[in-house]
């Protein structure tokens, strides 16, 4: 039985606490009266993963039949999965999406389906490289697809495969990979790394094009997805909701959605699972080899130290059947793995940022990337309220290089130094400069024939901190290059103790301070 | 008189070339540069007037000067010993303020009748500039017979003489010779896009004229310092961007594609304000197929790739001073303009520093680092000098 996450008090007994920083680590003494909030130890995993699938595909929840009963010959089948944005760090294998498949391809094959084809689901995220397909899928599942081009990779750009199914009641657009919407059956096979992820937003996301995808990535969505972690109070979910609801009368969907449990870092980095106080001699001794050898390397070796890496993650659940009722029972177990309960909100929130978020796997964590995972993704772990309250401070702890991958985030680039040397409002940008850059002809080229990500992709970074940038009164990172955090329009610091200090500027004397000790991955129920 | 001057020495030049390639500036201390205490000019002939210099800017070429780097071509158009200085305002000894325009031209130099680019009042191709009844010496600051600024007296000639409209302090009367340099560059220029490459002087003078003469559709300028982009802005460039950013820039404002590090397309019209090896290569890596290099900034000997030039079959235009301009279909003396320019776009805000001439070296560092200390034009003030 694991241990519920939970809130700590610090007091003058408590050690330092450890802090992700980019490709390394730092302990930071925090004052007497701050809060950590510590995720849940890792929830059981299943005892037999394709066994629990065996049976979430005969017995499906929701309007489905079993995916026995929906298979036949001469049918046209498509499997979609996500893209190795999830889960993180990558799993070590065999990844979920291949036992899935594996599973249902077997179903496919006794059923004589001959017409399947795989697409990885990316949206407007860069292709994946064939190493990381055949990590998601396994080489039987790779080399059996993949030489006769039916393993494809959606192309949000490539008009004739794209298909508009519908419109929504709000006038969205529902323009879908044709080959997916034209199916007989389309198989969803989802990681449910956080409560965001999954439902209709896997097709909504992973399978329509820029035209639709701007429904619900979009500022004033962002701004309305209180939090994004929180489906039922996420505007993005609604939006995605509408056009899945659409999409799901135009095509049968059967959806497959796994969940994971938080055993996020293998042996080696054992230190970063547990809580100070009870780290051994050797997780002591283990954090002190691996923090000094980090700061000792180059930052492209320790990156490639730390993206080498393969979590040790495992299946928590598996359900099937129609989207939504599958959902529901998918974020039933998000929550028992992630939720901690918090009271009340903080001045000041302080995080930890890792080498890794969704749009940086086998890349670099740019400055874009790390707005979007501190103020994005981290900032909107919560449910109810966000950790910080208004007008008050977060302070992020990462390295934050003036540095970008060339071939996976060329937009990037430019958005970095030509629209936020102009302004940093999201609406702003969005207005002025969105269009042109989705539109660019040459991050379109390379979206489509290299492994970039989408021309408008950098927005989308900056759209999922606009919540955050409207909430807070201020954003301080400590360790970050100096000009690198200015351009962003945030405050740099050397050290959290300065950090403190500043923030204080802003939210006034003796702040409260809460801490989110993550990863671990977790969700606050902020009351 | 006092006055900072310039010998024929080939091994303070080795000196100056060696110190200048440590650190900007540095030649005034070991080159061929001094003050000297010498006598004032004479008057040459008929039609020569005392002048009693006001303010003198250091420019971009007298830097060249000092550290070494300025080109052997040279050599045989300047006459040693001579005073630096052409960017000057100052006092005639009858009365009156004036600006001198540096051209030495065949009216200068009595060269009667006087040749066919004179003739037509382009003094800036004048064929006799080592000629006539001065010695050689392409501009005012060059030639051992004239003086120049950078001292307390010097001769001109009528031709080269601009009365100061009484509205324009000396600030701004002394950013009229570059203005006029930035106004006969870019001129005509015709296109959608347009790019000044460096932001120093002549860089966010040529803003200033293409945003007074010419109606670029996107102008956009590259500047180090960020002071430089401050005036950049203020002087009227849509987009100001850091020199590493332009490539990126410009792929995207022109929608182009790339092919290795060579854009598809690219801007219309550069303007190359530096004039280095760097600037011009960048130049042709950013004009599109067919496009217009400037070369406004003063080039030395470089080392260029020019197949680009060759490949994409750019245009790479010198633009050397001023004389007379043609515009909306009228001749018009670019000094003219340029005094229109200055008033216009308040160039005399650029001046950011003033110098006493015993205090040269510091000038002179101080303006080959303008940049990085937030300083655009460093002038020398003589005002407060003994003409003695």
């Amino acid at each position: 039985m694991s241990r519920p996450g939970f809130v700590l008090e610090v007091d003058r007994s408590t050690p330092p606490i450890l802090f992700h920083h980019g490709e390394g680590f730092r302990l930071e003494k925090l004052p007497a009266g701050s809060r950590v909030v510590y995720p849940a130890e890792p929830v059981d995993p299943l005892d037999d993963p394709e066994g629990a699938i065996r049976h979430a595909l005969e017995h499906p929840v929701g309007d489905s039949e079993p995916l026995r009963a929906l298979l036949r010959p001469g049918m046209k089948l498509t499997i979609a999965f996500d893209n190795e944005a999830v889960p993180l760090p990558p799993m070590a294998g065999p990844d979920n999406r291949q036992r899935v498949i594996e599973a249902v391809l077997e179903l496919a094959a006794e059923a004589g389906v001959d017409d399947v084809v795989l697409i990885a689901a990316h949206g407007l995220h860069r292709r994946a490289t064939e190493a990381e397909l055949r990590h998601m899928l396994g080489d039987r599942v790779y080399d059996a697809f993949a030489p006769h081009g039916a393993l494809q990779q959606h192309d949000a750009e490539d008009h004739d495969n794209l298909i508009v199914v519908g419109q929504t009641a709000e006038g969205e657009y529902v323009e879908v990979n044709k080959r997916a919407a034209t199916s007989d059956l389309l198989v969803y096979v989802n990681i449910n790394l956080v409560a965001m992820d999954g439902g209709h937003k896997s097709t909504m996301t992973g399978l329509v094009s820029y035209r639709s995808l701007k429904h619900h990535h979009n500022v004033v969505g962002m701004q309305h997805s209180r939090s994004f972690m929180d489906p039922p109070n996420s505007e993005l979910h609604n939006a995605t909701w509408r056009m899945g609801r659409v999409f799901a009368q135009h095509c049968q969907v059967f959806q497959i959605e796994t969940t994971l449990n938080s055993d996020t870092f293998p042996s080696q980095f054992g230190f970063l699972q547990k809580r100070e106080w009870e780290w051994s001699i050797r997780d002591r001794a283990s954090y002190l080899a691996t923090a000094k050898s980090l700061e000792a390397c180059p930052p492209a070796l320790a990156r490639k130290v730390m993206h080498g890496m393969k979590s040790p993650q495992k299946m928590t659940s598996v359900q099937a059947g129609e989207v939504e009722a599958v959902h529901r029972l998918t974020l039933d177990e998000v929550h028992r793995q992630h939720l901690v309960p918090v009271e009340g909100q903080a001045d000041i929130l302080t995080m930890g940022l890792p080498y890794v978020g969704p749009y940086n796997v086998n890349s670099i964590m740019n400055p874009l990337l790390v707005m979007c995972l501190g103020l994005g993704y981290f900032f909107n772990l919560y449910r109810g309220r966000p950790l910080v309250r208004e007008g008050g401070v977060v302070i992020l702890s990462h390295p934050t290089r003036w540095e970008f991958h060339p071939v996976h985030h060329p937009s990037y680039i430019d958005f970095f130094e030509q629209v936020l040397s102009e302004t940093t409002d999201p609406l702003e940008i969005e207005k002025k400069f969105e269009e042109d850059f989705a539109n660019d002809p040459w991050y379109i080229h390379l979206y489509r024939n290299s492994y970039a990500y989408h021309g408008v992709h950098a927005f989308y970074m900056w759209y999922w901190g606009a919540h955050a940038l409207q909430h807070v009164g201020g954003v301080i990172i400590v360790g970050g290059d100096p000009k690198a955090v200015r351009r962003m329009g945030f405050k740099p610091a050397s050290t959290m103790r300065d950090a403190l200090e500043m923030a204080e500027d802003v939210v006034g004397r003796n702040p409260s301070i809460t801490h989110l000790h993550a990863p671990p991955i977790l969700l606050a129920d902020v009351t | 008189m006092k006055a900072v001057q310039v010998v024929d020495s080939i091994p303070r030049y080795g000196l100056a070339k060696v110190a200048g390639s440590l650190a900007p500036g540095l030649g005034a201390k070991l080159g061929p540069v001094s003050l000297v205490d010498i006598d004032e000019p004479d008057l040459p002939a008929a039609g020569w007037h005392r002048v009693r210099p006001r303010l003198s800017g250091i420019c971009g070429s007298d830097l060249a000067t000092v550290d070494g780097k300025s080109s052997p071509y040279f050599q045989p158009l300047v006459s040693f010993p001579f005073v630096l200085g052409h960017e000057i305002v100052g006092d005639l000894d009858g009365g009156g303020r004036v600006v001198i325009e540096p051209v030495l031209g065949c009216a200068a130099r009595g060269v009667d009748p006087p040749c066919r680019e004179c003739a037509a009042g382009r003094t800036d191709n004048c064929e006799r500039t080592a000629f006539g009844h001065i010695k050689p010496g392409l501009q005012t600051g060059y030639c051992h017979d004239t003086g120049g600024g950078w001292s307390t007296s010097m001769v001109a000639h009528e031709s080269q003489i601009h009365p100061v409209p009484d509205q324009l302090d000396d600030d701004a009367a002394v950013m009229v010779e570059p203005a006029a340099c930035a106004v006969h560059g870019v001129l005509g220029v015709e296109g959608s896009t347009v790019l000044v490459l460096g932001a120093g002087t002549l860089g966010l003078c040529a803003i200033a004229a293409l945003r007074r003469f010419t109606t670029p559709g996107t102008l956009i300028a590259t500047a180090k310092h960020p002071e430089q982009r401050k005036w950049a802005r203020e002087l009227g460039a849509d987009v100001v961007v850091e020199p590493r950013e332009t490539h990126r820039l410009i792929r995207r404002t022109t929608r182009s594609l790339k092919v290795g590090a060579t854009l598809s397309g690219g801007v219309d019209v550069v303007v190359d304000c530096v004039g280095s090896a760097k600037s011009i290569e960048e130049s042709l890596a950013v004009v599109r197929p067919g496009g217009d290099v400037i070369l406004l900034g003063m080039p030395s000997t470089v080392t260029v790739d020019l197949t680009p030039l060759w490949h994409r079959q750019i245009r790479v235009r010198g633009s050397y001073a001023y004389g007379t301009e043609s515009l909306d279909g009228e001749p018009r003396r670019t000094f003219d303009l340029a005094f229109e320019l200055v008033e216009h776009a308040r160039l005399g805000r650029l001046v950011s520093a003033r110098y006493p001439l015993d205090r040269y070296r510091e000038a002179i560092d101080h303006a080959a680092n303008a940049g990085s200390r937030g300083a655009v034009k460093v002038v020398f003030d003589l005002r407060g000098e003994k003409r003695r």
